[in-house]
């Protein structure tokens, strides 16, 4: 691994919390995490808190050894870009930060994924709470069908229990967050599976944020989308990294280059170089990461 | 472009050498214009005197072509990283290098004027300087059309020796023309001779500075140390 890696990567700066979350585990075991020599640390990591940092991760399919020994931070409130070639681990990486992977047998990870100092992928986490603190986008959008209403108020009702009243401002929040009250407020209660393919990812989002999670994780979440649907989705995120720490993955290097703050390039199942964006697309430090970005790959 | 593999869209890679191609040709051009102008002026030719102007309709021709498939390859393939740092370079060249050639076509139009100057001295300053500026140009050609960084460097550097000569003859024709007020007509061409040479010496730095920039991705710092700093500064900085 190179040392620009391991610098931005290896860190642990304090984790960040507008307001203490629901605790992951029921003894709010708050001394797991481990603190990085200060030398690792590099001047913006100390200025910019860190939501996420992933510590030598190495994940298995089966005997399929996905993800080699990788090291990143996740600025809080910003928004990081993960690209790469198919199968290059960046997918894989994204659901590991919420333990998607727990769902499917024989898949695991070894290393430590550090979130409000805890390690994530330490037995006892309640994933249930962890997966609505770091909610989840896909890439074909998932409507449940349901009313637009129900989308949303569905993900909260998981995890808590609010008035009537209170759920009409959530949904209404949510909605017009993502830019979709004025598209559907007439029509709260029709199915969402009419809506259109950039309103349904938009209302995807929208009921991600309704549970009010601190990461959002985006898995190509414009990939079916056409460009005024995606520059929508886009304008989004720019709106809510104020809020949420962001992490998308793209096979869209424009995207990457328009939405993210820091870019993360995979080669492989290996962490090839990950800097600020700007940084990346014109001047990276490595051969590989060049060697993508400007189409002289395979 | 250049030393790199290969794109994986082949075409991609054809716009690319085209694009090179236009400022290699347009390099070898204001060379040949700057060589003219510089024989023109120290070997009072009057045969070299008429060339470079009539070069530089080619040269504006073929700086609209460079902009034109640069912004044309800007639009349609979106380059990233040192082919973007390429494209913007040739962007940035082609312009300096069209500036050159303008600069060579003035000299050379001044060239026969200075004639009368009997002022030997100022002379073998002018075939000095204008030695420097064509060997500084052609280095930074060379350097533009095989992406070497180190002689990009060379070349940056060694632009202080050429703002240092122009400083001498500007306070040595100043002597002059304080001396003896019909030594001003003759000194003026002189001076803007040695003016213009001076300028085609900055612009072979600028191409120096893109070169660098290009291939390496890092910027050269922006302050180089300077030898004919009293002749560009103001009055009431100084000198």
């Amino acid at each position: 691994m190179n040392p620009s890696v391991q610098n931005t990567g290896v860190q642990t700066g304090p984790t960040t919390q507008a307001a203490p979350g629901p605790a992951l585990t029921e003894g709010g075991n708050r001394a797991m995490a481990s603190t990085a020599p200060d030398s690792l640390m590099t001047p913006a990591d100390r200025q910019a808190p860190t939501a996420i940092a992933v510590r030598d991760l190495n994940f298995y399919y089966g005997t399929s050894h996905a993800l080699h020994d990788i090291s990143l931070a996740f600025p809080a409130r910003s928004v990081t870009g993960m690209i790469g070639p198919s199968g290059c681990g960046k997918s894989t990486l994204l659901r590991v930060l919420n333990r998607m992977y727990d769902l499917y047998p024989g898949q695991r990870a070894t290393g430590e994924v550090i979130f409000d100092n805890q390690n994530i992928l330490a037995p006892g986490i309640d994933v249930n709470v962890l997966r609505s603190r770091v909610g989840m986008v896909f890439q074909k959008p998932t409507p449940f069908p349901m009313s637009i209403y129900d989308n949303i108020a569905f993900g909260i009702r998981l995890h808590e229990r609010v008035s009537r009243s209170e759920m009409d401002g959530r949904v209404e929040d949510a909605l017009r967050r993502v830019a979709l009250w004025a598209e559907v407020q007439d029509r709260l209660n029709s199915s969402a599976t009419a809506l259109s393919g950039g309103q349904q990812q938009r209302l995807c989002i929208a009921r991600t944020i309704a549970v009010r999670p601190e990461v959002i994780l985006l898995d190509e979440p414009t990939s079916a989308l056409d460009p005024v649907s995606t520059a929508r989705i886009e304008e989004l995120l720019d709106e809510l990294k104020t809020e949420f720490t962001i992490a998308i993955v793209t096979h869209n290097m424009q995207q990457a280059a328009r939405c993210a703050d820091q870019v993360a390039f995979f080669y492989m199942g290996r962490l090839v170089e990950v800097d600020s964006t700007p940084r990346m697309f014109t001047a990276p430090k490595e051969k590989q990461t060049q060697d993508y970005i400007t189409g002289r790959f395979g | 472009m250049g030393n790199e593999p290969a794109h994986t869209i082949t075409r991609y890679d054809q716009e690319l050498e085209s694009l090179r191609g236009i400022v290699a040709r347009m390099g070898g051009l204001v060379e040949r214009q700057t060589a003219q102008a510089v024989a023109a002026v120290v070997d009072q030719n009057e045969d070299a005197a008429r060339e470079p102007p009539m070069l530089d309709p080619e040269v504006d021709t073929l700086e609209r072509e460079a902009e034109q498939l640069a912004i044309r390859i800007l639009a349609l393939r979106a380059p990233m990283a040192v082919d973007l740092r390429q494209i913007v370079a040739v962007l940035k060249m082609s312009g300096d290098l069209e500036r050159i050639g303008d600069y060579a076509s003035s000299i050379a139009r001044r060239a026969l004027k200075v004639e009368p100057l009997d002022g030997a001295l100022s002379f073998s300053a002018l075939r000095a300087m204008g030695r420097l500026v064509q060997e500084n140009l052609h280095r930074a050609v060379e350097a533009m059309v095989e992406n070497d960084a180190e002689r990009a460097k060379e070349v940056w550097n060694a632009d202080t020796a050429v703002d240092e000569l122009y400083t001498t003859m500007f306070r040595e024709l100043v002597t002059y023309m304080m001396e003896d007020p019909r030594n001003i007509g003759p000194c003026i061409h002189l001076l803007f001779v040695a003016k213009n040479l001076e300028r085609i010496g900055d612009h072979a730095t600028n191409i120096a500075e893109r070169v660098y920039y290009a291939v390496t991705g890092e910027m050269l710092p922006s302050e180089r140390p300077r030898g004919g700093e009293a002749a560009k500064k103001p009055a009431s900085q100084g000198e």
